[in-house]
């Protein structure tokens, strides 16, 4: 009787919270609202948990030494996605009525949904390296950016590197190029240009799709693999994907310098398998705490006790690939601030912001990171940048720089790209044309 | 006290075979549309509507679906997720097809297409019963999901694989799209949750719902007494993914409205919907409704509700804290219900008849 009474009593207590919640209207704020979706949980909590650490950090770091950006707080809260779309439309739900002025979606799957929806509720959505490809063309898409490169640029600089290998790039005539890729919107999109550049420089691609619910269980595309001997092994994945894809590779062994993958693996994925010396990736910044940004982070955020990463942890891959992401919304709001004058922006001033945005060395070196990364200047039709990377390596213990930057393919990609923007705008009658105004670069 | 039917005659045939003979029922049937059709909409804010009612509407077809394939006639089926897949492709292709037709149209019509692939796939159930047609079934939401993934003409041959969602209206009202409110969209699904509940209630409560109950409850006997085994079991396959396939028409038109569905179509989908049934209550479709509510509406509750109550709860940890609750209120219902939330409430309505006396 007293338990039925108790859980009454918790149950009404719940309801009428959610009711609370379900009636209230928006509160006004004056600090910059900046949610932070991210995935501490599920199959991708591997990846998902250091980059929701760099994230986190960077803006705290910002928040502590400088008392924000332009003087005025930003507003950090994180929303737990677990990579699932549904769970990434509830968070966008339940943060919209606190005027966010910037969406990072972290996953591609949830990033499709809400790109007809950024230029409706009037919220940026910054989908850094992956999301649609398509919408680097900031004419058909005003409200998406996904700087610094596109998947298809992605793979560009991969087989370019593959060219380098083989002393350029007409020597890829007649080799055998495996992909093995998550087999949802972010490992198939580079498909059709892959099987163009197939016909174009004359190798033969085969296919390994990794179903997303079999991510660590690949031995049946490893030994396929292992039957065919393709010269070289292109990897897009994620999360779990990519430490079973490198343990496989090793068991299989596989010549782990022929398998060269996109951006994504981090040392977690790595530094469990034995054999995975020699494993090659895409990156396009640098690692380790030897940047004043960094040292700022280490001294304001994490020995305050502020930062959920472990000590040691600061500064690896993923944990960077974050803090890139954050200086990226820390500089769309500076830019915004500077454009429109005002302190407290919103999600239009911060999509100019980022359509204005400028990081050159002399800004990189004012901001703490001179040399962490390239420049980055985007603009109204281009919202991506196509930055040139360089290719890395895993001796064991820490990731390697072992190329120069390689440029994306421009004039392969820029076709796709066109197409496929064009392809969308089409298909999703009722696209609305850009009525936003360009800024004049300043 | 308040349940008692004193006082109320029936003076006709048609009258007593009615769906809701006692007028409390009627009375309390009346409430609940006006609190959902009139209530919530004006009074709820975007996030109730969109996140916490949508979903509970879409869930709640689907489980409808499914609680008259297992709970009415007895058939485990655990492809229900891959059923509302269909639904969605199906919807998908014949609004690409079709751009003019009224997408309410396209989303019931691709309850048919749903259909018939159910009634593909329930074949089998004419030769197994039990947990061996569950594998069966099993086989029908792998090879789906395989079939909405290797398929390009039904994604549109599309680069991302995604089901894109066009602005879509009615009436002049925008109910597809980014630029749908949610009071639209909240009232659009109501309305269909509506008439298709009214539907399966009449047809549950007639020839053919008894036809079910009779094969769920022993298929040889029911076979003996004249019931035709192949129709009336393909009929409740069929019935059963018409309404997951409308569900998940609607969920990916009106509720996401867009994007990867691969993912969303998974074999955890057909667990989840499983589940609702059990909580819910097998062969009730008023636990169809609970059910969905307890095992989707709650996590959503609890994970943003419990922050607004004032308990300091960050992202993860207020994930983990959900799946903690969530699974310690099933086992709770579960150990003092067993038969699930529609016979606790039965077993109110048996209390609420003789109150104030225990007995």
């Amino acid at each position: 009787m007293k338990m039925r009474k108790t859980t009454l009593g918790l149950a009404t207590a719940i309801m009428a919270g959610t009711l609370m919640m379900g009636f209230e209207a928006a509160k006004a704020q004056d600090s910059i609202f900046v949610p932070l979706f991210t995935y501490r949980t599920g199959p991708f909590a591997g990846s998902g948990i250091p980059i929701a650490d760099g994230m986190h950090d960077y803006l705290t770091m910002l928040n502590e030494r400088d008392g924000g950006i332009g003087g005025v707080k930003i507003a950090i809260d994180e929303c737990e996605t677990g990579y699932d779309t549904k769970k990434g439309l509830e968070c966008y739900d339940a943060v919209k009525p606190k005027n966010p002025v910037i969406i990072n979606p972290w996953s591609t799957g949830i990033t499709l949904p809400l790109i007809p929806k950024a230029s409706v509720d009037k919220i940026p959505v910054l989908s850094m390296a992956y999301g649609l490809s398509a919408s680097a063309r900031g004419d058909i898409f005003p409200w998406v950016f996904n700087p610094p490169d596109t998947y298809w640029d992605g793979l560009g600089m991969i087989l370019r590197y593959i060219g380098t290998q083989e002393g350029g790039l007409e020597k890829i005539k007649g080799k055998k190029i495996g992909y093995i890729y998550f087999d949802g919107g972010f490992g198939k999109e580079p498909i059709p240009l892959f099987e163009q550049l197939a016909k174009d420089f004359g190798f033969e691609l085969k296919l390994y799709p990794v179903p997303p619910g079999e991510m660590q269980n690949q031995s049946s595309q490893w030994l396929a693999v292992r039957r065919d001997r393709p010269d070289y092994m292109v990897m897009y994945g994620w999360g779990a994907m990519n430490t079973t894809a490198v343990k496989e590779a090793a068991k299989v062994s596989y010549p782990m310098d022929k398998f060269i993958s996109i951006w994504w693996p981090g040392e977690d994925d790595v530094r469990g398998t034995e054999g995975a010396k020699g494993f090659k990736t895409l990156n396009w910044h640098g690692i380790g705490t030897d940047y004043q940004a960094l040292k700022d982070i280490q001294k304001f955020v994490v020995d305050k006790g502020l930062s959920k990463a472990p000590k040691d942890k600061v500064g690896e891959l993923l944990y960077n690939r974050g803090v890139y992401n954050s200086l990226l919304i820390a500089e769309g709001i500076a830019t915004a601030q500077k454009l429109t004058g005002k302190k407290v922006v919103d999600g239009a001033d911060v999509r100019r912001g980022l359509e204005s945005l400028n990081i050159d060395e002399a800004r990189l070196k004012a901001i703490g990171l001179a040399g962490f990364t390239g420049t980055l200047q985007l603009s109204c039709n281009n919202h991506n940048g196509h930055r040139p990377s360089f290719v890395q390596q895993w001796d064991g213990a820490k990731w390697v720089k072992i190329s120069d930057l390689i440029e994306p393919m421009p004039d392969k990609v820029k076709p796709a790209l066109d197409a496929a923007a064009q392809d969308y705008a089409e298909k999703n009658a009722g696209w609305p044309k850009r009525t936003e105004a360009c800024d004049k670069p300043s | 006290m308040f349940y008692r039917e004193t006082g109320q005659f029936k003076t006709n045939y048609a009258d007593d075979m009615a769906l809701l003979p006692i007028l409390q029922d009627r009375i309390g049937l009346g409430i609940i549309l006006f609190v959902a059709y009139v209530i919530i909409p004006f009074f709820g804010n975007d996030f109730l509507l969109s996140t916490v009612m949508i979903p509970f509407l879409v869930f709640s077809l689907a489980a409808i679906g499914l609680n008259i394939l297992t709970g009415f006639t007895g058939l485990i089926s655990l492809g229900t997720g891959a059923f509302m897949g269909v639904g969605a492709y199906a919807c998908y292709k014949l609004s690409s097809v079709f751009p003019d037709l009224n997408i309410l149209l396209c989303i019931v019509f691709s309850g048919v297409f749903s259909a018939l692939i159910g009634v593909l796939f329930g074949l089998p159930s004419l030769r197994i019963k039990g947990f061996y047609l569950a594998v069966a079934t099993l086989a029908a939401q792998f090879f789906l999901q395989w079939c909405f993934v290797r398929i390009p003409w039904l994604y549109n041959y599309n680069v991302s694989g995604a089901i894109e969602v066009s602005q879509r209206s009615i009436f002049g009202v925008v109910v597809t799209g980014a630029k749908a409110a949610p009071e639209s969209r909240y009232i659009v699904m109501l309305v269909l949750v509506t008439l298709m509940t009214w539907v399966a209630a009449n047809v549950l409560s007639g020839r053919i719902g008894r036809a079910f109950m009779a094969v769920r409850d022993m298929d040889i006997a029911a076979e003996l007494m004249g019931i035709d085994l192949l129709k009336t079991k393909l009929l409740a396959f069929a019935f059963s993914s018409f309404y997951a396939g409308v569900a998940g028409a609607a969920m990916m038109f009106i509720w996401v409205g867009g994007g990867e569905a691969n993912d969303s179509f998974n074999i955890n989908q057909s667990f989840l919907i499983l589940f609702m049934v059990i909580i819910g209550g097998l062969g009730s479709l008023l636990g169809a409704f609970l059910g969905a509510a307890f095992i989707s509406s709650l996590p959503t509750i609890l994970k943003f509700g419990l922050p607004a109550l004032g308990i300091p709860l960050a992202g993860a940890t207020a994930e983990h804290l959900t799946y903690i609750l969530v699974g310690g209120l099933i086992l709770f219902f579960l150990v003092v219900e067993p038969h699930g939330l529609a016979r606790l409430w039965q077993i109110g309505k048996q209390k609420l008849r003789m109150w104030p006396f225990p007995y």
